[in-house]
């Protein structure tokens, strides 16, 4: 199953998609690997079958989610390979040929790539809270996830559930349940400084379209009657085996609502494993309270080979990554000699121009969505930061103020935070997080765990069939 | 609970959750069936024994392992249903047979 | 009036060893440690309590071997009544598992050769045949042809042992600073002061027990320490029911049911990353072994760094031009740990190591760049 290409793109979001639909315009050899059955990503998840199965809940998901068919459409009509279902465990720079490791139907096969992008997108930034393990508690974009791709939603048989945190995403996903007819018992927002954002006003103004969407979902769930509790600044999930109330700090009172089901969010944040697993160098964003890999103008890392588009290079929505994935397609066909410079700057002008627009509209929803201290750094010592590994909060701000244990990588060898099945996608930001508080020092001061290949669960079996050579000088009695 | 909406085609596959015969619709994770016909935790953690259900629906989290087919710590929010797919909560660590 | 009794430079196994070892002995210690990310051999172990392989025609290296591993079980017990932090330390023999014939017979042969060696200590070992070690590790595969048997073998989980140690230094008052890259040692007889950070410490004896640092920092004290790096690389799986009774050279079950498979052995210089050849080479010798783990997740895989002396011994000497000041290395830190603990820290306070650890001097190295 080994196949050679000009460019291996990981992920078919809209980053991934728009750039194999340019690369192939650009005459590049393009593979598109993702994990997925079907293209879209997490944002235009299950698009392909809800439109030709269930055409009437697109009405209800909203133009945004509706517009990933054109892009959709355009994926599969360009001259690429696209692999679905496949799992890239591992990529392997090196300035010739990279070499692309993946798992699917059961077999392990190598890519070897000259070039390749990586667009595995975002994932929701983890945020702790007492009981945020118990089943019933779901991120937000779980429930989105569901209800796009198999039209499941909450709160059957009467049952009550709520949404707590802030971002566009859980404003969103509240208005698509409403439009279905399952009405959230209450959203619990916890944006504590609407202030701060309002310096960035006039960028987020200037982004089209951003300002009367925002207003829009706000009016919907005002009309529809959804209880809205604004400036929330405590959450606990409470149940024996199942989650069975909220409890919630609002207006300096405490509050209390049964529950059968929580959707958490707070914000989205690169889904940075395979980024980290090829030690690509990274920038602490501090608007955006997470790592990203360090990028140019172009999406080219700190290893020549290797570019990165989309949410995985920094957070700039469904819109701003099709257009980086556009950008980056242009740089690796100019790398590649395909086109010129002078070409590869006129042709990627449009693209630019459309990824500054929707990059100018960060800044504000970054300021507003920021999240409080509480949610990012846990101040309960028995909240669970580590959900593999079971390491509560108390344990992770012991080790540093009475052990002196300097950064993630320390503690993980001591308390076992990371090491569990998720390496540390779950528990990462938030142990980097504390550490700092607890040191007060910056987070870019503390570093990231240092993530190692495989980043997916491929088996010792699979290890041992890698159409790679075998090395009894180094193995062996 | 999670309940299908209004509008959903009538196509059923059925699957086998905890010995149990029940119908979703083809294109399904393990999951998302667990979601629509298992409320409650689908495995216990191998530390502490604690109940744990699908979390993150996206392959991130790693709370959704079941077994699947005999084969346990399967993430069941990348598995797509089959006909006659047997699930299972799990519990604790897996076991291996020789 | 100097800071601490020793400074011991170095907070992986090595040094919070031979530091807690001194601490224990009522002596005032300040341990200067690397920061996050380091070469830390310490995290990266395998975590072996091991005999049958080391010493193969050095019988004081087997001894100075056997030794800490029959003081390992104390030592585990100490660190635990100290800190309530089990090192998950047992010692239920171990096994040498052999694909094909010849490597059985060499095996053999060494094995021999170990009990041989072994003067005066009795040396009990067993080559066993698919049917014996059917019986003691039911799931062994079909391909293994035999294995090699000793009762003296065991393992631990490093990290535990390290976080152990470090705990048990700073509840007996020991100084800790981490984040320490040390450009100078000022030497001068029973006399030395570190300054890192911005702070300067003092002491009367020095220890040396920062790994692959070892080589320069030597330097600053007369002591030629010639390390170098020797990758291993690691594959470790998900959490499995109890199901390897006992450790194999290659390949343990953790005290959290994890299986760890290692032992790779690359000149890689200080490249500290994994590759695909020798993962997959790990993993069929591991399937052919275990075939059960075919179907087994893989949660982590990793590469660290050994610390090898050009023999592969440890390396433990006083300086002739600073007494005072001694070094402390080996790739065995894990099974190492109780001699570093209960007897080298000794000698460090003693001032003088003793002639069983001669074998273990520099001048070696010297007869060898003179051969």
């Amino acid at each position: 199953m080994n196949a050679a290409c000009d460019l291996a793109i990981i992920g078919a979001g809209p980053a991934g998609m728009a750039a194999a639909t340019t690369a192939s315009e650009l005459g590049l050899a393009t593979v598109v690997l993702d994990e997925q059955p079907e293209p879209g990503g997490q944002i235009y998840r299950g698009i392909e079958r809800l439109a030709a199965t269930r055409p009437r809940h697109l009405e209800i998901l909203g133009p945004d989610y509706a517009a990933g068919l054109e892009l959709t459409r355009a994926f599969r009509t360009a001259r690429i390979d696209y692999f679905d279902s496949a799992q890239v465990w591992q990529v392997e720079p090196a300035e010739a040929v990279n070499r692309v490791f993946y798992k699917r139907f059961g077999s392990v096969g190598i890519l070897n790539a000259k070039k390749v992008l990586i667009t595995v997108g975002a994932m929701e930034r983890p945020m702790p809270v007492p009981g945020w393990t118990l089943p019933g508690v779901l991120t937000c974009g779980a429930g989105q996830t569901v209800l796009k791709a198999n039209g499941l939603g909450p709160g059957g048989n009467g049952g009550r559930f709520v949404l707590a945190g802030c971002g566009p995403l859980l404003l969103l996903l509240a208005a698509q349940l409403t439009r279905a007819g399952i009405k959230p018992a209450a959203i619990l927002e916890t944006t504590f400084n609407r202030w701060a954002a309002l310096p960035h006003l006039p960028g987020f103004l200037a982004a089209p379209g951003y300002l009367g969407k925002g207003l829009g979902l706000l009016r919907e769930l005002k009309a529809a009657g959804v209880p809205m509790h604004k400036g929330v600044t405590r959450l606990a999930i409470k149940g024996d085996t199942q989650a069975r109330e909220i409890e919630f700090e609002w207006g300096g009172s405490l509050h209390r609502e049964p529950v059968d089901e929580v959707f958490l969010h707070q914000g989205v944040v690169p889904n940075g494993n395979l980024a980290w697993s090829l030690n690509l160098a990274h920038t602490w964003d501090d608007a955006q309270r997470a790592y990203r890999p360090t990028l140019d103008a172009w999406g080219r890392s700190s290893v020549a080979s290797i570019l990165v588009a989309g949410d995985a290079g920094g957070i700039v929505g469904a819109k701003g990554a099709e257009a980086m994935g556009r950008v980056a397609a242009f740089a690796a066909a100019t790398d590649l000699g395909k086109i010129d410079h002078e070409a590869c700057e006129r042709q990627a002008r449009d693209a630019r121009a459309t990824l500054d627009q929707h990059r100018a509209a960060r800044p504000f929803l970054d300021a507003l969505y920021r999240p409080a201290q509480q949610w990012i750094a846990p101040p309960d010592a028995d909240t669970v930061v580590c959900r593999c590994e079971e390491v509560r909060a108390g344990e992770i701000r012991r080790l540093v103020t009475e052990q002196h244990c300097p950064g993630p990588n320390q503690m993980k060898s001591f308390v076992r935070c990371g090491m569990g099945p998720c390496q540390g996608r779950l528990c990462g930001l938030t142990v980097v997080e504390m550490i700092a508080e607890c040191r007060q020092v910056p987070v870019s001061e503390v570093g990231y765990y240092r993530i190692r290949p495989p980043v997916k669960p491929v088996t010792i079996g699979d290890m041992a069939a890698m159409d790679v050579a075998v090395r009894h000088d180094a193995v062996g009695l | 609970m999670f309940s299908l909406l209004p509008d959903t085609p009538r196509e059923r596959l059925n699957v086998v959750i905890n010995g149990k015969t029940v119908s979703v619709p083809p294109g399904f994770t393990a999951a998302a069936a667990m979601l629509l016909h298992n409320a409650g935790a689908t495995r216990t953690t191998p530390i502490n024994d604690e109940g744990r259900a699908p979390y993150c629906m996206m392959g991130v989290c790693f709370e959704c392992l079941m077994e699947i087919n005999g084969e346990a710590n399967q993430q069941g929010c990348l598995v797509i249903v089959s006909e006659g797919m047997r699930i299972n909560t799990q519990h604790g660590k897996r076991e291996v047979q020789a | 009036m100097p800071d601490f009794d020793a400074i011991v430079i170095g907070g992986g196994l090595v040094g919070t060893a031979v530091a807690y070892g001194l601490i224990r002995r009522g002596q005032k210690v300040g341990v200067l440690d690397e920061g996050d990310i380091a070469y830390r051999a310490s995290r990266g172990n395998f975590g072996l309590v091991w005999v049958q392989s080391k010493g193969f025609g050095v019988p004081e290296y087997q001894r100075w071997t056997r030794r800490s591993s029959e003081d390992w079980a104390g030592f585990s017990t100490e660190l635990l009544q100290e800190t309530g932090i089990a090192t998950g330390h047992e010692r239920p023999g171990g096994l040498t598992p052999c694909l094909t014939e010849s490597e059985f017979d060499k095996r053999q042969q060494l094995m021999e050769q170990l009990r041989s060696e072994a003067g005066d200590i009795p040396f009990e070992f067993d080559m066993l045949r698919p049917a014996a070690l059917k019986k003691m590790l039911p799931v062994i595969g079909p391909d293994v042809v035999g294995a090699s048997y000793t009762p003296y073998d065991g393992h631990a989980n490093p990290l535990y042992t390290l976080r152990a140690l470090h705990a048990a230094l700073l509840k007996r008052g020991g100084h800790y600073v981490p984040g320490s890259r040390i450009e100078n040692i000022n030497a001068a007889p029973r006399q030395f002061s570190v300054t890192v950070r911005g702070e300067t410490f003092s002491a009367p004896r020095v220890v040396l027990g920062a790994g692959l640092g070892n080589k320069a920092l030597g330097a600053m004290v007369g002591l030629n320490v010639p390390v170098r790096p020797l990758r291993g690389q690691i594959i470790v799986t998900e959490r499995l029911q109890p199901v390897l009774p006992m450790p194999t050279l290659m390949i343990r079950q953790t005290v959290e049911g994890t299986i760890m498979i290692g032992e790779s052995r690359e000149e890689a210089g200080f490249d500290d990353a994994t590759s695909p050849e020798i993962i997959r080479t790990l993993a069929e010798r591991a399937v052919k072994t275990f075939p059960f783990l075919r179907n087994v997740r893989i949660v982590r895989t990793w590469g660290a760094l050994r610390v090898m002396a050009p023999d592969g011994l440890p390396v433990y000497e006083q300086s002739r031009e600073f007494p005072g000041a001694f070094v402390c290395t080996c790739h065995s830190g894990v099974t190492l740990a109780a001699a570093h603990a209960l007897h080298y820290a000794g000698y460090v306070i003693d001032g003088a190591l003793p002639p069983e650890l001669a074998r273990f001097s520099t001048e070696r190295f010297n007869v060898l760049a003179a051969a």
